[in-house]
């Protein structure tokens, strides 16, 4: 099952969209409750990355029987150390997107805790990818 | 304890869920970082000064269905919307997160860790 959502820069108002309703597929597929956790809140902090961060893009969902493949694609700034990113505590985020409850770097390590694979791609100018799996079992 | 007696120790008013007040809880967390809130293992209700609609997704995500908010803050009825779709119940005291925390903690409510 192929799902797509628009994400729309600044959209703070719509953020979590697509997790609520990977979410409610996903229970609907009766997924263990504990998986579909770990997918939405990890779909959730890259959605919430790709609206504070960047120019908007593009979340990609495809549900197999046994996995869930997750991609968020946004056009922004790119990050220019993937690695300084990854690190629980650094953030680039305006204190728009602190009042939102975010932004204090923990993220990208809220996604790699969650995901059983993670591939953050990023250039700086054109944008960043970020690629997501999840076992169901 | 349940929900009642919360809305009774809190002086708090009831922003939705006023049908569910009978429910019991034993554990919160404070907060008002949302990426903190997605890190917990279940847990019914969370407290926080944060109110915009953010606070009701995050907790969709993390399936909390019990919000406090302190500080005098009220939900908006977009807030309150989302909130309805997911069968929460949003409290509302004037305390700050402090006071609310201590007087949660004199009626027995456990912290998370």
């Amino acid at each position: 099952m192929h799902q797509e959502y628009i994400v729309v820069e600044g959209d703070f108002v719509n953020a979590g969209k697509a997790s609520s309703s990977v979410k409610k597929t996903l229970k609907q597929l009766n997924v263990n409750p504990q998986v579909v956790k770990r997918v939405v809140v990890a779909l959730y902090e890259a959605e919430v990355n790709a609206i504070a961060h960047a120019y908007g893009g593009k979340v990609l969902v495809d549900i197999d029987p046994d996995k869930i493949h997750m991609v968020v694609a946004d056009k922004g700034p790119g990050i220019p150390d993937i690695a300084w990113a990854m690190e629980e505590g650094h953030s680039t985020a305006r204190p728009e997107v602190r009042d939102m409850g975010f932004g204090a770097g923990m993220g990208l390590p809220n996604m790699q805790k969650n995901v059983d694979k993670l591939n953050v791609t990023s250039e700086v100018g054109v944008g960043t990818t970020v690629e997501m799996e999840v076992n169901f079992q | 304890m349940t929900l009642q007696q919360i809305v009774d120790k809190l002086g708090a008013t009831v922003g939705l869920g006023a049908d569910k007040l009978d429910r019991e809880v034993e554990h919160a967390f404070a907060s008002d970082l949302m990426s903190d809130v997605l890190t917990l293992k279940d847990t019914p209700v969370l407290i926080t000064g944060l109110c915009n609609v953010q606070t009701i997704r995050t907790c969709d995500m993390a399936n909390l269905d019990v919000v406090i908010f302190v500080r005098g803050k009220h939900p908006s009825e977009d807030m309150v919307e989302l909130a309805d779709e997911n069968d929460m119940v949003l409290i509302c005291t004037p305390y700050s997160m402090f006071k609310t925390c201590g007087l949660l903690w004199e009626l027995g409510m456990k912290p998370l860790f």
